[in-house]
């Protein structure tokens, strides 16, 4: 395989990167192994899983199911970036600690990638719909019912802020 | 003591790491200079190597090393059996276990043939294309029968037939009591177990330090100790030269604690070999084929009863798939044999397993580890007693219970730990009555149920019961050390997979000796840190672990007592420790904090007293005599659509005792997802394999992990019967939840689509809309 590097700048939780990648490689794998921003997790590498998912220019997208360059001069937030200060948790980050909603924390990135995404724009979720929005995140561990309780809860904090 | 943090739902320490991207993981690890394995795997599920050609892939670009089995000279051994065969009379085993790399013959689709090195997995991922292989394929030894009947091939040749293991135990003497018997009630049942499939799959990464002569290996096992003793006489190393460090590890199930994996083999040996770190992530295909399933049994058994709907005795024949090798010895099917007789009491009991092997992936144990196929067969041979008899199903339960007075109960036959199965305690109606009346199941039969069903809708109800034996031995260590900067660590040898134990732990050592829940520092799987352990596994981490940490938390408490009753030239009575610090009671602003305590138990200068230790520490090791036997009823309400034959969950309810409980809250997640494994098994998930051994449905859009939308909110309800083998009463908890589930569908969905009077009898696991069809269609045909 031809392996000519393509040159990749890429702004990931507000620092721009340059790096060179082959185009061949993952969206996922320039993030854990080029960038070293481990926090996004790989868990089965054909989009199914949700593990992976980062916010790319604002929409939740799995980093499995994108090569490196295609995000060249696009804008990334992975769960690196989502608390506001280190000694302050994002409100869902907060919620899955006060509600046990992680168990091995492994599909806890992309969960919190997928959700604080749905949150922005489902503002008084119900159930059902947090239900219908997380079934894309398989979690083996918790069985879902303390990270649904989580976003609920995650949702009324950010409605009282506002 | 101020605070009590023992059974409090304590928020977890771990969770801010996970939280925030930080926490480590296998394929986390970067190293200077590191190289990357992919591993050839056989397409054949059975074949012969005529030959290999490495040749090619040897001089692609980019590519250190590929080596074969004949490549590793000396060090090509078949791995060790981790649980040798359990001293049971006239118990027939034959030890196949697994090798490295297949020399001469493949014994299943996944196994490796060949390792390449390279500068990246990609690269060494596109080598693997260059390998040549000429295979002849063999007949592929899939069905269970079929490998037993005459002329069939063999998976391993120097045996003349596929049988790996058989075993019979026996308590009272069935023929006899079943002869006078008011009924014998008969069936045939086929329970599958699917694979663990955590979100992680298995990862090594192997670095050698030449001038220290030191290995570090990164290992997503649960049971780093045994992974270092096994590498270093592998490896000819002293153990001290070898560091295995289970950092955090994405789920494990079960399956992360087999060994040894071809890859915990080889990534070590190369990484010496090529004096350079090697890293080996397994991914999610690969996952289907080369981490161990649990997988299938058949079971022929029958149930003798007396008009009253008591057991008399039953009997049970079946047959254990154990795949291509079996180095986990009998575990799963000696579960499966012991759990069957369930909380009830069984006063003759024959059973009878042949193990077989079959050209499939290894079969381990799996959450429940073969729990859940001898709980399917009585708690179904139980639904057509009570129907048989014209029983309620929960009266003829309650009716076989064993009464509170019978503890400690022997059953008499052997267990997975060698020792009789004997239930240390329990009180079990109590459990049944809390699961009955959160169901609501008396209401629901007499009222609901008709409404429902006369405006045409499908419910129906369902009560499961089970025991799990848990927190089994040998042992497990603790060490417990007050820090200079006034935090406690606690170091274990157990791996951990998101049990929670960076808090429980936590927990038991803040409430001995004094000070904030989270400071504690707890540290485990690193054999750095703590010397000696077998591992997580048979929901034990926090009966045996624990009970360590308290032992050496409670030395500690006593060092501290001492040394500052010398400080204060006080007696240890006048003392108490709190918030980190040691006061004299009543005396205010008299205290002493902690950390200076810690600094004065190591002095510079001035004699010590004979038999004085230095630090605030201690080590202590806990190693229960048997298992602690926890015990619960599952209840379930559920609709089926009669046209899809899709479900829904309408109510489901978990009452269960693990004796006294640590944390309500991680419990709770606890049983939460084993009820979730539990429903993915009755329902969803299913290993498709064709009869050459070829697994069809090897990804997850095909092999169906249940999601949000297909697990139920779940009420739990907890009743508490201590353990009287350890002094903290606790059992275990972490299978529990997946046990019941999958004779709760069956019984559920039968009620529900009211199959008694169709006579179609749900007798076999998973279940899902498809196999429903093709069950009552069948039965329709026939009418």
């Amino acid at each position: 395989m031809d392996s000519e590097k393509h040159d990749i700048v890429v702004t990931v939780n507000g620092m721009r990167y340059l790096r060179q990648a082959e185009a061949r490689m993952l969206l996922s794998d320039f993030i854990r192994h080029e960038l070293l921003l481990a926090g996004t997790h790989v868990g089965c590498e054909h989009g199914v899983c949700g593990a992976c998912t980062i916010l790319f220019d604002g929409h939740p997208v799995r980093a499995c199911l994108m090569l490196a360059p295609q995000a060249n001069g696009h804008e990334i937030t992975t769960v690196e970036g989502l608390a506001p200060s280190p000694d302050q948790l994002h409100p869902l980050q907060q919620a899955m600690h006060d509600k046990h909603g992680l168990q091995c924390g492994y599909c806890t990135p992309g969960i919190l990638m997928t959700m604080t995404a749905f949150l922005a724009e489902h503002p008084v979720p119900d159930e059902a719909q947090v239900r219908e929005a997380l079934s894309g995140n398989l979690c083996r561990c918790t069985g879902y019912q303390h990270i649904v309780d989580a976003v609920l809860e995650a949702a009324e904090k950010m409605r009282d802020v506002k | 003591m101020t605070t009590r943090y023992f059974g409090a739902p304590i928020k977890r320490n771990e969770d801010k790491r996970l939280l925030t991207g930080q926490a480590l993981f296998v394929d986390d690890v970067e190293l200077p200079g590191m190289l990357h394995a992919a591993f050839l795997r056989s397409q054949n599920a059975h074949g012969r190597i005529k030959s290999i050609d490495v040749s090619t892939a040897r001089a692609r670009k980019g590519v250190v090393a590929v080596y074969t089995a004949t490549d590793l000279g000396y060090y090509w051994q078949p791995g060790p059996l981790l649980v040798p065969p359990p001293p049971i009379a006239g118990i027939v085993f034959n030890q196949r276990t697994q090798v490295p790399l297949a020399k001469d013959k493949v014994r299943h689709v996944g196994e490796p043939i060949a390792i390449v090195i390279a500068e990246s997995r990609y690269i060494a991922e596109d080598a693997l294309a260059d390998i040549m292989i000429d295979m002849e394929p063999l007949p592929a030894v899939v069905d269970l029968e079929k490998a037993l009947a005459a002329g069939s091939a063999t998976v391993h040749d120097d045996l003349r037939s596929n049988v790996a293991a058989h075993v019979r135990q026996t308590k009272g003497n069935y023929a006899q009591a079943a002869a006078k018997a008011h009924c014998i009630i008969k069936r045939r049942f086929l329970y599958d177990h699917g694979m663990s499939s955590p979100m992680e799959t298995r990862g090594v990464v192997a670095q050698w330090d030449a001038r220290a002569g030191q290995l570090t290996v990164w290992d997503t096992t649960q049971a780093p100790v045994f992974v270092r003793n096994g590498l270093a006489g592998m490896l000819s190393l002293s153990e001290r030269q070898v560091r295995v460090i289970a950092p955090f590890v994405g789920g494990g199930f079960g399956p992360k604690i087999m060994m040894f994996y071809p890859e915990e083999v080889l990534l070590p040996w190369a990484a010496i070999k090529l004096n350079r770190p090697v890293k080996w992530i397994e991914d999610r295909l690969e996952h289907f084929f080369a981490t161990t399933h649990e997988r299938s049994q058949i079971h022929d058994a029958e149930i003798a009863l007396s008009s009253d709907g008591r057991i008399v005795g039953v009997k049970d024949v079946f047959l254990h798939d154990t795949g291509a090798y079996d180095p986990y010895g009998l575990t799963v099917p000696i579960n499966s044999q012991c759990t069957l007789l369930g909380p009830y009491v069984v006063p003759h009991y024959d059973s009878i397993f042949t193990a077989v092997f079959t050209n499939l992936p290894i079969v381990t144990p799996y959450r429940g580890a073969g729990r859940q196929h001898g709980v399917f067969v009585i708690e179904r041979l139980l639904d057509f007693a009570a129907r048989e008899l014209g029983l309620d199903r929960a009266e003829i339960r309650r009716r076989n219970l064993i009464p509170p007075d019978a503890f400690p109960y022997n059953n008499e036959i052997i267990y997975q730990d060698f020792a009789p199965l004997s239930y240390d305690s329990g009180n079990y109606e109590p459990v049944l009555d809390k699961a009955l009346a959160l169901i609501g199941y008396k209401d629901f039969i007499a009222s609901e149920q008709p409404k429902l069903r006369a405006q045409g809708r499908h419910v129906g109800v369902a009560i499961a019961c089970y025991v799990e034996g848990t927190g089994i031995g040998p042992y497990e260590g603790a060490k417990v050390q007050v820090q200079a900067n006034g935090k406690v660590s606690v170091a274990t040898g157990i791996g951990t997979q998101g049990q929670g134990h960076f808090t429980v732990f936590a927990q038991i050592a803040a409430d001995q000796v004094g000070v904030d829940v989270r400071n504690v520092d707890v540290v485990t799987g690193d054999t750095d840190q703590f010397y000696w352990g077998a591992g997580t596994f048979a929901s034990r981490g926090a009966v045996v672990a624990g009970n360590a940490v308290n032992e050496a938390s409670k030395v500690v408490r006593q060092k501290i007592l001492k040394l500052a009753a010398e400080h204060f030239e006080c007696a240890e009575d006048d003392l108490e420790i709190a918030n980190g610090e040691v006061s004299i009671v009543g005396v205010p602003g008299q205290f002493i904090r902690l950390g200076e305590l810690a600094m004065r138990a190591n002095p510079m200068r001035g004699a010590v007293k004979p038999g004085t230790e230095p630090g605030l520490e201690s080590t202590q090791y806990f190693g229960p005599p048997s298992g602690a036997t926890a015990n619960g009823v599952h209840a379930m309400i559920v609709e089926v659509d009669p046209d899809t034959l899709m479900l829904q969950v309408l109510k489901y309810v978990v009452v269960h005792d693990c004796g006294t409980v640590i944390n309500p809250l991680i419990l709770a997640g606890q049983i939460h997802g084993g009820v979730a494994q539990g429903i993915g098994n009755a329902f969803y998930e299913k290993l498709v394999f064709d009869d050459e051994g070829q697994l069809l449905n090897a990804s997850l859009t095909d092999y169906l992990l249940p999601t949000s939308l297909d697990v139920p909110r779940m009420e739990l309800a907890h009743t508490v019967t201590p353990s009287p083998l350890n002094p903290m009463g606790i059992k275990g908890a972490g299978e529990a939840g997946a046990i019941p589930v999958g004779p709760l569908f069956a019984q559920a969905i039968e009620d529900a689509l009211g199959l008694a009077a169709q006579n179609v009898e749900l007798c076999e696991i998973p279940l899902s809309p498809n196999r429903l069809w093709e069950l009552v269609g069948k039965a329709h045909s026939k009418s």
